[in-house]
């Protein structure tokens, strides 16, 4: 494979290139994807390559574009409906967590919605309370529905590819702030399933369980620690739905020590669920409670100072690791 | 489009006042505009901007037949709504730049700005957000009796979401004391509006609900006054909502003073716009008519320019929110 660096979002934009020559039935549908390329470049070149029959601008019918693509995937085709901002699904949702999630069971197995959502979330930009949120566990609490938060551009490529190649409704979440952030990405078309964790280092002294950006904070993090002589494992579970429990229950059995990160608020968040199972299932392993650090729950603040307060970083992320490894 | 007819004159004469009222506004959020949108593109001022220039005749035609008591909701492109509704530069400021004294103490932001004793019911960074919201408004006026209503701005790209159509179906059913005002600028975002609808006049949308729908020239802010005082009266009447597409342009990009990643528009079409620009409008409508000589429009200029220089020197002062006040307000306690 030959690799080299890409942004982020160049990465994205690639696997769709690619998984759209493979197959015939992928289209792509949203506001300004088509003509403008996305307001994030996602979906750049797409219009010149595949054409305007693949490649649809729409108007602003978030509700529309995804029961269409419900309607179509119902038909065997393999729609990816872009929402823009996270924050419009609320807009969209009857089709989301009614429809699209629902139909397989609903049926008795009869119908596959292979359909994929696409859209961008994360704060940290001054976009405030409408254009910031993370909602990846409002979704994930919806059987039937599947959602990834890439977390590199290796990722953000092998996810999307991963994403439109699953039978079933899948949620791809980009982080708004990574989108120009540089990684190895092999030329290759390549997928990666939902549910398959990220060991994104290895470490013995404690486990972090981080979500979408966080992930990036946490390496920074870690990487300030293992100069201390501290010795962190970083886990990316890739998906929050699926989860993968299992990479996160060996590392834990590991190092008996854990916290999770995310964006989202706390309450209700991922990092309840995990830490859930996690005492659930490895509970004689642990050397301290499981640990949460997450924003506040609050709607997410315009002005920087509150947005910085808000969001959690390395700072944060390396202070409450020592505070973990304190506990005897 | 519709201009005011000789029968409007006679009831809504073109005065003086009017006139300078009107100017007023639209030179207030133009330089309000130009400066903020400046602001944030040498990094000074956090955030992004949907300007409002080009678009001014609308609020200002509009919100001149408003009292403080009405209600208006606004869109992501808010700030003229705002400034045209009355709200002072000091907090519309401070808000954009994300302190204390701001609107919002700093928690909305440009797309957010709120001013309750205006009437000024919200910003909103949700496309069609707004418009049941004002329905909701108009429900209050109409249930209390108070003889006030409401407004709903938004864009042409607007009219395409469900929430439009739900509203104004609800308020004409209801007979609701609500005006719904079509800024129909030719786009949403970058998409021309023959790409997201089949209709040329969007005021024709208003048969399918059984109200009187209205085009006007939204460079005209005499014209768009008069459109929405009949608007209005029939609401007060009880007679139910009106809708009312103005036909205008937004001079800058969809966000930003400039930044078109992609030529969308036809420069031409812009610079055609511009020469019939609304202020430059009432400008030559108060010299020809006698009403308003060319000094005392500069004076307007100067002024605003003096109340803008003010905001910003007020908004840089002013305290940065304390994080540790971050939980406040999430409930009403
Ligand atoms: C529900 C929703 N969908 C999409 C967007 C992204 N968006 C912001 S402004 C805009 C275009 C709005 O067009 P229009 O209503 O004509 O208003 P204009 O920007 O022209 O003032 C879009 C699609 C959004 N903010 N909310
Ligand atoms: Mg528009």
């Amino acid at each position: 494979m030959t690799t080299r660096e890409l942004t982020y979002v160049k990465a994205f934009n690639e696997g769709m290139h690619q998984v759209m020559a493979e197959d015939p039935d992928v289209f792509l549908i949203g506001e300004d994807v088509a003509g403008y390329g996305g307001v994030f470049h996602m979906f750049d070149g797409l219009l010149t390559e595949f054409g305007g029959t693949r490649v649809v601008d729409t108007p602003i019918s978030e509700q529309a574009i995804i029961g269409l693509g419900v309607g179509a995937a119902a038909r065997g085709l393999r729609p990816v409906c872009d929402l823009m901002f996270m924050d419009f699904v609320g807009v969209a949702m009857d089709q989301i967590f009614n429809q699209a999630a629902k139909m397989k069971y609903m049926f008795g197995g009869n119908v596959s919605v292979p359909l994929t959502i696409t859209t961008a979330g994360g704060a940290g930009m001054s976009a405030a309370a409408q254009h910031s949120q993370s909602l990846e566990a409002w979704l994930a609490h919806i059987p039937g529905l599947k959602v990834a938060m890439p977390a590199s551009p290796y990722d953000a490529k092998g996810l999307i590819v991963g994403a439109i190649r699953d039978d079933n409704p899948t949620i791809v979440v980009l982080n708004k702030k990574m989108l120009g952030v540089k990684g190895p990405v092999p030329e290759e078309l390549y997928s990666i399933p939902f549910g398959v964790a990220n060991v994104v280092r290895e470490g013995s002294n404690a486990t972090i369980v981080a979500i979408g950006r966080m992930v990036v904070e946490a390496e920074k993090a870690a990487a300030n620690l293992e100069a201390a002589g501290i010795s962190v494992e970083i886990i990316d579970p890739r998906s929050v739905q699926p989860l993968d429990i299992d990479t996160i229950l060996t590392s834990v059995k590991k190092t008996h020590r854990v916290l999770v990160v995310h964006e989202a608020v706390e309450f209700g968040g991922i990092g309840a669920e995990i830490s859930s199972q996690i005492q659930e299932s490895a509970f004689d392993y642990l050397d301290a409670p499981v640990t949460r650090l997450a924003a506040p729950f609050a709607p997410v603040p315009f002005a920087p100072i509150l947005e910085n307060a808000y969001v959690p970083d390395a700072p944060r992320i390396e202070a409450v690791v020592r505070r973990l490894l304190e506990r005897k | 489009m519709a201009t005011p007819t000789e029968a409007l004159e006679a009831v809504m004469p073109t005065t003086r006042e009017l006139v300078l009222d009107l100017h007023r506004r639209m030179v207030r959020i133009r330089r309000f505009e130009e400066r903020a949108g400046k602001l944030v593109e040498s990094g000074d001022m956090p955030g992004f901007l949907h300007l409002y220039v080009g678009q001014e005749a609308v609020a200002a035609g509009v919100c001149s037949a408003l009292t403080d008591a009405d209600q208006i909701t606004s869109t992501h492109r808010g700030h003229g709504h705002a400034i045209a509704k009355g709200a002072d530069f000091r907090p519309m400021f401070a808000e954009l730049y994300g302190k204390t004294t701001g609107y919002c103490k700093g928690r909305g932001g440009s797309m957010h700005i709120v001013d309750m004793n205006r009437g000024m019911l919200g910003a909103n960074a949700i496309v069609g957000g707004g418009i049941p919201i004002a329905v909701g408004a108009a429900f209050a006026s109409q249930y209390r009796g108070d003889g006030t209503v409401a407004v709903s701005f938004f864009g042409d790209g607007a009219t395409n979401i469900g929430a439009f159509h739900e509203s104004v179906n609800m308020a004409a059913v209801l007979n609701l004391p609500v005006i719904f005002v079509i800024e129909n600028n030719g786009y949403a975002e970058f998409t021309p509006q023959d790409r997201h609808m089949k209709l040329t006049d969007i005021a024709d949308r208003a048969s399918s609900y059984g109200i009187p729908g209205v085009i006007v020239d939204g460079m005209d802010a005499l014209a768009v006054r008069d459109v929405a005082l009949v608007a209005i009266e029939r609401a007060k009447r009880g007679e139910g909502p009106t809708l009312i597409e103005a036909k205008t342009y937004r001079y800058f990009d969809h966000q930003g003073i400039k930044g078109m990643r992609i030529l969308y528009r036809d420069p031409a079409e812009v610079e055609a716009w511009k020469t019939r620009d609304a202020i430059n409008l009432i400008e030559a409508i108060g010299v020809e008519r006698g009403l308003v000589s060319a000094e005392e429009f500069a004076e307007i200029w100067a002024q605003t320019e003096a109340d803008i220089e003010d905001g910003i020197e007020f908004a840089r002062n002013s305290p940065d929110p304390d994080p540790v006040d971050i939980l406040d307000d999430v409930y009403t306690s």
